[in-house]
């Protein structure tokens, strides 16, 4: 199921096979990533697909059941928590609520043998670093959600790991706050160099960060690249949901043909669309809504249903001849005149642009 | 509330304190005789404190229950740190058992038992008998306190000072304690009042020696209630009073830290 990525040449991180069951269940099945200096990664997918244990046995709260974790060549599968250069922000932020800012933060920094006054300059750099001046003796209690989120930034970056694993970091935020948390989380990651490991469920947030993006489905790591490559090129049917509206129409695949392009026939006529398999092989044509066009001269037809003004685009379903709906979206200024619903349009499916997906 | 909740919870109320209120009425009572009003007077407590036998035996009270409430509670928490940190482990639901079972085992039996265990050995019955008798059912309370405390806190507070690079020992003595001492606290004082009024038990595995003030109060009582041994107990309430509120405050402001 894995989807080849060219591995980078010395991995800062290098996951290789790992396993992890609870009881029958497996939580994690057989993962191998690979993460570069300085580069984020984001473990994408639903609750329960196993990316908050992957990134918990990464910082060593759970022991895998095989496969090894290796940073900069050493072996850490074997190393408690508190031996491993990596460090983790908690989803549910995790603060010392019997200990003010400035101890929370400076708490990482004990046993890394450094003198008092260096301890403290380090600690009042980071609290800069997260904007968090002036309120070093409060109590995590009387801090907003967004104060506490940078606490726990800046508490988990004190010991300068290699690594920085972040649970759901943004995931207690509001809308807004999330949007501007994740630029400044962006600019932090860039300035120091360290590597990211995020986890989220929120594509959004996943694209927003992410060099690459690593979807897990059911324990397994089923794609990963840019994001860009993702969207544009899912290898499955559950990967091109994930990552934004999809158009999924059911056909069987025809013969191989030079150049790339296959013809699948579907209940709505042949479409063109690049991607491979057996011949005769029941597939789904994946296209994006925004990648459909309407009106053209040679497409196929369909009524309109609903046409909706999304300010800067429009959003439409398109009720086919065989009763499948499509959706459709459009930038403003749209090519040609609106059709009002209920008119006859042509729907038009650029063939580099469907993807041929086992159904 | 309505008009009939408000009457059962006075009737109720009323069952529960209204002989503990008539003793602490009738300690300062002036007449000698229990059951006739003689007017208001507090010479019975100069009396109590005068009186050598029963501040001896208060004092030695005092100390077992210190003594025991001190075991049980370090005791105690290891016990509930025990049951809720391993998770599931072969035997877990007999040890939670076993380790209740004190509570609700009837006192004549477990001071029976104990006794027998004392003789059997040959250990010298005295104070130290009646600190290990009560250390052995106070630990069970302190345990559920504790246990309760430690099911509520975030484990993800342990994880992250691991994660911070402190040892197992730092995270405890850092993390953990400070967060769970108001309810060992909490259990210590509670163990503290339950061997500050047991009789029975301490009954069963005294030795000359070694009379506590509830024993001494029931032997006093034997030979008939006097206005003393009201100013006494009516001490000894207000006493186990202020301890149970001092338990409940921290018990109620947990989680806030310290």
């Amino acid at each position: 199921m894995h989807a080849p990525t060219p591995l980078p040449a010395a991995p800062l991180l290098r996951i290789e096979r790992i396993t992890k069951r609870f009881a029958a269940h497996t939580a994690v099945d057989g993962v191998s990533l690979d993460l570069a200096q300085g580069e984020i990664v984001c473990l994408l997918g639903p609750s329960g697909c196993g990316k908050s244990t992957l990134l918990r046995l990464v910082a060593g709260f759970e022991a895998p059941d095989a496969g090894t974790i290796r940073l900069d060549g050493a072996d850490l599968t074997a190393l408690p928590p508190h031996r491993r250069p990596v460090n983790m922000m908690f989803q549910s932020y995790a603060l010392f609520p019997h200990m003010r800012v400035a101890a929370n933060i400076g708490y990482g920094l004990k046993g890394l043998g450094l003198s008092r006054r260096e301890a403290a300059e380090r600690v009042a750099g980071l609290v800069k670093l997260v904007r968090l001046e002036g309120f070093e003796a409060r109590k995590p209690d009387t801090l907003s959600g967004g104060q506490r989120q940078r606490v726990a930034l800046a508490r988990a970056l004190a010991r300068e790991p290699k690594i920085l694993l972040l649970d759901e970091p943004l995931g207690a935020l509001d809308r807004t706050l999330r949007e501007e948390t994740q630029g400044e989380l962006r600019a932090i990651q860039r300035r120091l160099g360290t590597s990211f490991v995020v986890v989220t469920h929120d594509p959004e947030e996943a694209m927003a960060l992410a060099d690459r993006i690593g979807v897990m489905e059911r324990g397994r790591l089923v794609q990963i690249g840019p994001a860009r490559d993702l969207y544009e090129r899912p290898a499955s049917r559950f990967v091109a949901g994930l990552l934004g509206d999809v158009n999924l129409i059911e056909g069987r695949l025809g013969p191989a043909e030079p150049g790339g392009l296959r013809t699948v026939e579907t209940a709505l006529g042949p479409i063109r669309a690049s991607g491979e398999g057996a011949a005769g092989a029941a597939v789904v044509v994946a296209v994006r809504p925004e990648r459909l066009s309407l009106g053209a001269a040679a497409g196929l037809p369909g009524t309109l249903v609903e046409a909706t003004f999304l300010g800067d685009r429009i959003r439409s379903r398109i009720a086919m001849a065989d009763g499948s709906v499509l959706r459709a979206s459009a930038a403003l200024p749209a090519p040609g005149p609106v059709p009002a619903v209920g008119a006859a349009v042509t729907v038009a499916i650029p063939p580099d642009s469907a993807r041929i997906l086992p159904a | 509330m309505s008009p009939f909740a408000r009457s059962a919870l006075t009737l109720a109320l009323a069952f529960l304190y209204a002989p503990i209120l008539v003793l602490i009425v009738y300690s300062f009572n002036d007449s000698k005789l229990v059951t006739v009003w003689g007017g208001f007077s507090t010479r019975w407590y100069a009396i109590l404190f005068a009186d050598g036998p029963l501040l001896a035996a208060a004092l030695v009270s005092l100390k077992v229950a210190l003594l025991s409430a001190a075991i049980a509670g370090v005791l105690g928490t290891l016990a509930a740190l025990a049951l809720d940190r391993h998770g599931r482990f072969f035997g877990r639901g007999a040890y939670t058992g076993l380790l209740y079972a004190p509570m609700v085992m009837p006192e004549v039996i477990t001071g029976l038992s104990l006794l027998l265990l004392f003789v059997g050995i040959g250990l010298d019955r005295g104070i130290a008998t009646i600190v290990i008798a009560h250390a052995t059912f106070a630990t069970g309370f302190v345990a559920v306190v504790v246990g309760a405390r430690l099911k509520s806190l975030d484990r993800s507070l342990e994880e992250a000072a691991a994660d911070l690079g402190a040892a197992p020992l730092r995270v405890f003595l850092g993390i953990t304690l400070p967060l769970i001492a108001p309810s060992v606290v909490a259990g210590f004082l509670l163990a503290f009042t339950l061997s500050l009024d047991d009789l029975v038990i301490a009954s069963f595995v005294s030795g000359p020696g070694a009379t506590t003030l509830p024993m001494r109060l029931y032997s006093q009582v034997r030979l008939g209630v006097n206005p003393e041994i009201n100013a006494a107990s009516t001490l000894m309430i207000a006493l186990v009073g202020l301890v149970v509120l001092a338990a409940s405050w921290l018990t109620a402001r947990r989680g806030q830290g310290g």
